[in-house]
C-alpha cells in the first residue's frame, strides 16, 4: 500500500515536471520540406537547442510536401528548394528567404583521371547529358582537354531517380546552356534523360552508381560527393575560366548575386567572377507573413541564431554559408512576419 | 416440491441459454464488423485512388493504359513504361525461383537427411522475414558489380548470340537494369514459394508415397506423378503469393531497376516498375497531371493484383474440378 502510494506520487511528479517543461518549451517549433538542406538544418536545431533549450523539429518530406505543409498551416516553417515566385507568395501570405547555399557538381569514374584534371564547359556537358556524345574520347571533349589521355569507353549517365532540387538546378543549367538539352531532356525536378543512363535514388544512390560504373559520369550535390571522395570535373565559368568545385567558388558565386527582391530568390547559375562556380543555388525557407506570435518568434529565433553562428557547421557539412550581407537582408526580411 | 425445484432450474437453465445466445449473436456481429472494415478499407482505397487519379484519366483516356512517353518536364504521362517493367521482372523472377523453389521443396521432403530438415526449413523462414531494403542494398553494392564483371559478359557471350533471344542480353554491362531487378526479386520471392511447396509437399498422405515407393518408381516419379498432382492447388496458391509479391515489391526493385523511362528491349537496360515510380517520384511530384498520374500508376498495380489473384483463384477452380473427377 505504502509502496503504491509513492509510485502514485512519483507519477504525480513526473506528470507535473512534463506539465511545466511543456510550458517552458512553447516555442518549440516544427518544419516540413525539402530533403537538400535536412542535414545542416537538424545539425542547426540540435546546437540551437543545446544553446537556448527550444526545440525545432525539421522533417525531409520534399519541397513539394513542404509547400503542402505550410500552405495546409500544418507546420510553423517549411524548407524548398524551388523558391515560389512573388506571385505564389503574395497569394499565400507567406516570407521566403535563403536558408543555406549549395552548388552541384559533376563527377567521373574514368581509369586514370584525376580530381578535376577533366575540363568541360556547358554546351559540351549539355551534348553528354543529352546523350549527343556516347563515347569519352570524342572529338568535343577531347578539344577542351589537350594532353589527356581520354579512354574509349561508352558515357554511362548517372541521375537521380526521385525527383529532386539536384536535378532541378543542374537541369535548369543545363537547358539555359543549350537550346537542344532544353528541347530534349528539359529541365525540372523530373526530367527525360536520354537512354544511355541510368537512375539512382538519393544522392547516396547516384555516388555509388559513379563510383561502380566505368566511364560514368554524374551530378551530385558538392556535400554528398565530397563525403564519397568522388572525382570533380572543372567546369568553365561565365569568364572563360576552368574552376573545380570548391566551397570557395560557390561563395564567389553567390557573393555576385543580388538578393534585394522580393522572393530573395536570385538566380545564381553561370554567374560572372573569375573564381565563380556555375552551378550554385540556394535552398529556401517559407513561413508565415501572420501567424502564432510564439511561433513565428521561434522560427525568427532559430534562424536569427543559426545565420548568425551556425555558419561554420554548414560548411562543415560541405555547404556554403549566406555572405554577411545576405544574413543582413534575411533579418530585415523576418521584420515582415507577425 | 420437487417440481418446483425443477422449473425453477430449468428457468435458470433457460435464462442461460439466452444469455449464450445473446453472446453468440453479439460475437457474430462483432466478428462481422470486423470482416466488413476490410471491405469498407478496400473499396475506400480504391475510390479514393480513382478519385485522385481522375484528372490524368481525363486528359490521356484510355490512351493511359498503353502510352509509352512518361515525360514529366511536358506533363506527358503514359503506363506502359512502368507496366512493361512491373510485368517484366515479375516473370524473371518467378522463371527462376519456380524451379528452384521446387528443387528446395523436394529436398526438404523427400531427400533431405532428417537432421538437416529442420535448420535448413528455418533458414528458409528467416529468409523471408529479411526487410526488402536489405535486398536492396545489396543488391546494388554487392550482386549488381559482380554481376556485370562477371555474369553479363558471359551471357552476352551466350545467349547474346541466339537469333530471337539474343537482343534480350545485349547493351552494356553496368549491372543494374530489368534482369538484376528480376533476379534480385527472385530471391525474395523464393522463401515465399519454398516455404509453401514444402507445406503442402507434407500433406501428401503417406501412404500414396509408400505405395508408389513399393510398385519400384524412383523419387522423381513420386514427386512428378504423386506429390505434385496432389497438391497441385496449394502449389499455384504458393506460386500466385510470390508473384503477389514481386509484383508490388518496391524499396528493392528501386534500388537495382536503373530507374529509366523508356523501354530499350534488352534485359541488360534499365527499366522502371509502377512501384519503383511511386517511390521515385511521389516525394516531390507537384499537383496536378503528375501527381494524378502517379495515382492512376497506383490504381493499375491495385487492378493488375487483383487480376492476379483472380486468375489464381481462377487456376485452383480447374485444378479442384480436376481432382473431382
Amino acid at each position: 500500500m505504502f509502496a503504491s502510494k509513492r509510485v502514485l506520487f512519483k507519477l504525480v511528479g513526473i506528470a507535473a515536471a512534463l506539465a511545466v517543461s511543456g510550458a517552458a518549451f512553447a516555442t518549440d517549433i516544427t518544419g516540413a520540406g525539402a530533403t537538400f538542406p535536412y542535414a545542416v538544418y537538424t545539425k542547426w536545431a540540435a546546437a540551437y537547442q543545446a544553446a537556448t533549450g527550444n526545440k525545432v523539429n525539421y522533417q525531409g518530406i520534399g519541397s513539394g510536401g513542404g509547400i503542402k505543409q505550410i500552405k495546409a498551416k500544418t507546420v510553423d516553417f517549411a524548407g524548398t528548394d524551388a523558391p515560389l515566385t512573388e506571385q505564389e507568395l503574395v497569394g499565400a501570405h507567406l516570407v521566403q528567404f535563403p536558408g543555406v547555399i549549395g552548388g552541384a557538381t559533376m563527377v567521373v569514374n574514368l581509369p586514370g583521371i584525376k580530381a578535376n584534371q577533366l575540363k568541360l564547359d556547358g554546351v559540351t556537358t549539355a551534348d553528354i547529358f543529352r546523350g549527343a556524345i556516347a563515347k569519352w574520347n570524342d572529338a568535343r571533349i577531347a578539344k577542351l582537354n589537350p594532353g589527356v589521355k581520354l579512354p574509349d569507353l561508352d558515357i554511362t549517365l548517372c541521375y537521380r531517380s526521385d525527383g529532386s532540387g539536384t536535378t532541378y538546378v543542374f537541369s535548369d543549367y543545363l537547358a539555359k546552356q543549350s537550346a537542344a538539352f532544353k528541347k530534349e531532356v528539359g529541365a525540372g525536378k523530373v526530367v527525360n534523360w536520354p537512354a544511355n543512363g541510368v537512375g539512382g535514388k538519393g544522392n547516396p544512390g547516384v555516388a555509388a552508381n559513379v563510383q561502380k560504373i566505368a566511364g560514368a559520369i554524374g551530378y551530385v550535390d558538392y556535400a554528398d560527393a565530397q563525403a564519397n571522395r568522388l572525382i570533380f570535373v572543372a567546369l568553365k565559368n561565365k569568364n572563360g575560366k576552368f574552376v573545380a568545385p570548391t566551397q570557395a567558388a560557390m561563395a564567389a558565386a553567390a557573393a555576385n548575386a543580388d538578393f534585394k527582391i522580393k522572393t530573395m530568390a536570385p538566380d545564381m547559375l553561370d554567374m560572372p567572377g573569375k573564381a565563380s562556380w556555375p552551378i550554385v543555388s540556394a535552398t529556401y525557407v517559407l513561413t508565415y507573413e501572420r501567424g502564432n506570435a510564439a511561433k513565428q518568434q521561434g522560427v525568427k529565433g532559430f534562424y536569427t541564431w543559426s545565420l548568425n553562428k551556425g555558419q561554420k557547421m554548414a560548411d562543415g557539412l560541405g555547404f556554403v554559408a549566406l555572405p554577411p550581407s545576405v544574413v543582413k537582408l534575411v533579418e530585415a526580411r523576418m521584420k515582415e512576419m507577425k | 416440491m420437487s417440481e418446483a425445484a425443477a422449473s425453477s432450474r430449468a428457468d435458470v437453465h433457460g435464462a442461460k441459454v439466452r444469455l449464450f445466445k445473446l453472446q453468440d449473436m453479439a460475437f457474430h456481429r462483432v466478428t462481422l464488423v470486423f470482416a466488413l472494415l476490410v471491405l469498407a478499407a478496400l473499396t475506400g482505397i480504391l475510390f479514393s485512388l480513382g478519385q485522385q487519379a481522375e484528372p490524368a484519366f481525363k486528359e490521356f483516356g484510355w490512351g493511359f493504359l498503353w502510352g509509352n512517353v512518361w515525360s514529366v518536364p511536358d506533363d506527358k504521362f503514359g503506363a506502359r513504361i512502368a507496366i512493361y517493367g512491373t510485368l517484366v521482372t515479375s516473370f524473371i523472377a518467378l522463371v527462376i525461383a519456380v524451379p528452384i523453389s521446387f528443387g528446395i521443396a523436394l529436398f526438404l521432403t523427400e531427400t533431405c537427411p532428417a537432421w538437416l530438415r529442420r535448420p535448413l526449413g528455418t533458414a528458409i523462414e528467416l529468409l523471408a522475414g529479411v526487410p526488402s531494403i536489405v535486398y536492396g542494398i545489396w543488391g546494388l553494392f554487392v550482386f549488381a558489380p559482380l554481376f556485370a564483371d562477371y555474369a553479363q559478359p558471359i551471357l552476352k557471350a551466350t545467349l547474346g548470340h541466339l537469333p530471337v533471344i539474343g537482343k534480350l542480353f545485349s547493351g552494356p554491362a553496368i549491372g543494374i537494369g530489368i534482369l538484376t531487378a528480376g533476379i534480385v526479386l527472385s530471391l525474395m520471392v523464393i522463401p515465399f514459394i519454398a516455404s509453401v511447396m514444402r507445406d503442402v509437399f507434407d500433406t501428401v498422405p503417406p501412404v500414396l508415397k509408400e505405395s508408389a515407393y513399393g510398385m519400384g518408381c524412383t523419387t522423381w516419379e513420386v514427386v512428378w506423378n504423386i506429390v505434385l498432382p496432389y497438391t497441385r492447388v496449394g502449389v499455384i496458391g504458393g506460386i500466385m503469393l510470390g508473384l503477389g509479391r514481386a509484383l508490388g515489391e518496391t524499396m528493392a526493385v528501386t534500388f537495382v531497376i536503373g530507374n529509366s523511362n523508356r523501354i530499350v528491349g534488352s534485359l541488360f537496360a534499365p527499366g522502371n516498375s509502377i512501384a519503383s515510380v511511386l517511390a521515385n517520384e511521389f516525394g516531390e511530384a507537384d499537383p496536378g497531371l503528375h501527381i494524378a498520374s502517379l495515382f492512376a500508376l497506383g490504381l493499375l498495380l491495385f487492378v493488375i493484383t487483383f487480376f492476379v489473384l483472380a486468375l489464381s483463384r481462377w487456376l485452383i477452380y480447374l485444378g479442384v474440378k480436376k481432382q473431382g473427377k
